[in-house]
């Protein structure tokens, strides 16, 4: 045999032995999960353990599957709930394949799962909103709001104690009832959740209009709230004005009263010694003060002053 | 690799006049070569590296040189643990500086309206920081673990402030209720096996929607007004009170004034009438006619109209015009 026959012998081995091990050696990492078949057919279970894996070549072939939790996002759904209101709702879901052998016979590939995921969860969906109030699914507890000077003034009978289900509870039966379907397409859902819940637009224009009626109302509040508060202080300000003056004019005078009677005491005590010579002295006086240049004086010859015009003979 | 050996071997005596021993030698060193760049990695300091053997998890690795098995063997993905990562709700920011710049699309818009549990709607934008705590659990529990931590986000905080009043959310629960969220968020992680750790999630921007909003501003105009109007109140008050204060001592001072020289004017007077009464009543008679003819005396040259009348000169009145000298 020549150097270059052997060669070719040696190459052409090593190509088969190459295949043989390419063929029956199949790697699963920790994110996949593998189901054989030959022919077509699965041969026992699913290979889940990461590592090297053995399998006969060329006959079997490994599918490989994901195993990790993967994503579902709900299609918005316009959604009328119990009490009639329209409402967007988004849901998300994970969800993983539980069971790849099932689920590699069922729906082939992450595709097929995803419409049934949509066919059970989109209508779970809309079984269970269709049953609750909006208040339900919006809500979680009913725990009380925590009320400020503002919001005191609103009405929450309309959501106060409402709920006896809730937005998770209802998440949770959602999951219920789509888990009882999804096992048998191989798929284990996890945790749906209610993401957005939102309104339609006209609902959402009437909310708007409450909102605004609402705020409209605390600050009518506030305003008047105002004028009451200054027109208080302004009555108070008048009571305190006429209780200092009144208090100043009952002073002063009680003060001129006590000067008064005062002056009226030492007057009387000093003319009382005689009263008809006091009399005659203020007369005088008085005289003296009202007889101005204008005045017309008629005196009598008859009188004291004028006696002696007539004669000087002592009366 | 063993089966290729043998080919370079054999195709060795073709090649031209290379020393047998020199070739052998190159080859080696290019075998430990391509191993050594094959199994040499570099994990950076805000990094760590998870090793896959054959698709199975068999260590981490630490900032530095490292080495993994060649050739395909041993994997290594590097996540970033270190980092703080963060996420935006409501809005993105599209160039961070100093004056970072935001942008907000419709559909971004939409992360951020929310019905409240009072069934008011509210805008409410806000962040979360987190850090990717186990990265084996971050690689292989979840597929695309950043979009699931977005939608639980969006999930979480909803719930939150679907069970708070629209007032909450706007003012004294805010702390409350970013907390809360962040707690939540954290066990909804744990539960998901998501290998993520919130470090903090805070709400940003929270606004009544646009429609709304300028009632919500007449709101706090209205506090606004309420407050001057009390405070004009009070300005008043302040100004008059302690004016009348000091108008009512001025008063009570001006009586006692009053009443000092009331007295004194009374004893002023007692005093001199008591003086003049002293003398007089030493001689009566002649102190009477003398203060009368004295007076008499002051007044008289005053006066400018004086008429004598005596009852025997009956008609001098009726001549006497008195119209006219009414008149001057």
């Amino acid at each position: 045999m020549s150097a270059s026959a052997k060669t070719l012998i040696v190459i052409g081995a090593a190509i088969l032995v190459l295949l043989f091990i390419a063929g029956s050696v199949y790697v699963v990492s920790e994110t996949n999960q593998v189901v054989i078949t030959q022919f077509g057919e699965p041969i026992g279970g699913a290979v889940t353990k990461p590592g090297l894996h053995f399998k006969t070549p060329f006959i079997q072939k490994a599918n490989y599957f994901e195993k990790r939790w993967l994503e579902w996002e709900g299609d918005p759904n316009q959604i009328p709930t119990k009490d009639k209101k329209y409402i967007w709702v988004y849901t998300y879901c994970r969800w993983r394949i539980s069971d790849p052998l099932v689920f590699f016979q069922r729906v082939q590939d992450e595709r097929g799962a995803h419409s049934r995921i949509d066919d059970v969860v989109d209508g779970e969906t809309r079984n269970a909103i269709g049953k609750f109030d909006l208040i339900e699914l919006v809500r979680t507890s009913n725990r009380e709001f925590e009320i400020s000077e503002e919001s005191a003034l609103l009405d929450y009978s309309e959501v106060k104690n409402k709920i006896q289900t809730g937005r998770d509870h209802i998440a949770k039966i959602i999951l219920e009832n789509g888990s009882k379907i999804t096992p048998t397409f191989g798929i284990e859902l996890k945790d749906v959740k209610i993401k957005r819940v939102n309104y339609v637009d006209e609902v959402q224009k009437k909310v708007f209009d409450r909102m605004i009626a609402e705020r409209q109302r605390i600050a009518s509040k506030y305003r008047s709230e105002g004028d009451g508060k200054s027109a208080e202080i302004r009555g108070q300000k008048e009571r305190e004005l006429k209780r200092i003056q009144s208090e100043a004019y009952k002073k002063a005078q009680e003060i001129k009263g006590k000067a008064d009677a005062e002056a009226t005491r030492i007057y009387a005590q000093a003319y009382s010694v005689d009263p008809e010579f006091y009399q005659f002295l203020k007369t005088l006086e008085t005289y003296r003060a009202s007889l101005a240049q204008q005045t017309w004086l008629l005196l009598s010859t008859d009188s004291e002053f004028l006696k002696y015009l007539r004669s000087s003979e002592i009366r | 690799m063993s089966q290729e050996f043998p080919q370079f071997e054999i195709r060795m005596p073709k090649m031209p006049k290379i020393p047998k021993g020199s070739i052998r030698i190159g080859i080696i060193v290019l075998v430990i070569l391509i191993l050594a760049i094959g199994s040499a990695y570099q994990v950076a300091q805000d990094e760590m590296g998870v090793i896959l053997r054959f698709g199975k998890f068999v260590r981490t690795s630490d900032p530095g040189l490292r080495f993994k098995l060649p050739l395909g063997i041993e994997k290594v993905t590097k996540v970033l643990v270190q980092r703080q990562l963060k996420l935006e709700f409501g809005f993105r920011t599209t160039r961070a500086g100093i004056k970072s710049e935001y942008q907000i699309t419709p559909e971004v818009a939409q992360e951020a309206v929310m019905l409240t549990g009072d069934l008011n709607v509210v805008v409410l934008e806000w962040i979360v920081q987190y850090k990717i705590k186990e990265p084996y659990k971050y690689l292989f529990k979840m597929r695309d673990a950043d979009n699931t931590f977005r939608d639980m986000n969006e999930a979480v905080v909803r719930r939150v402030v679907g069970d708070s009043s629209v007032d909450e959310v706007l003012t004294v629960g805010r702390a409350r209720l970013a907390n809360e969220a962040k707690e939540e968020l954290q066990k909804l992680c744990d539960l998901y096996e998501i290998g993520l750790d919130v470090s903090q999630l805070i709400f940003q921007d929270v606004n009544p929607p646009d429609t709304v909003k300028p009632s919500f501003n007449d709101v706090n105009e209205s506090l606004q007004e309420k407050e001057r109007k009390i405070n004009e109140a009070w300005a008043e008050y302040n100004n008059e009170i302690p004016k009348a204060t000091g108008e009512a001592e001025q008063a009570i001072r001006s009586a006692e004034g009053y009443a000092t020289e009331r007295v004194n004017n009374a004893l002023g007077d007692a005093n001199r009438f008591t003086s003049i009464y002293r003398e007089y009543a030493k001689a009566p008679q002649v102190t009477r006619k003398r203060l009368y003819l004295e007076t008499l005396n002051d007044i008289l040259p005053k006066i400018s109209k004086k008429i004598f009348t005596d009852d025997k000169l009956k008609n001098v009145i009726p001549l006497l015009n008195l119209g006219e000298e009414v008149k001057k």
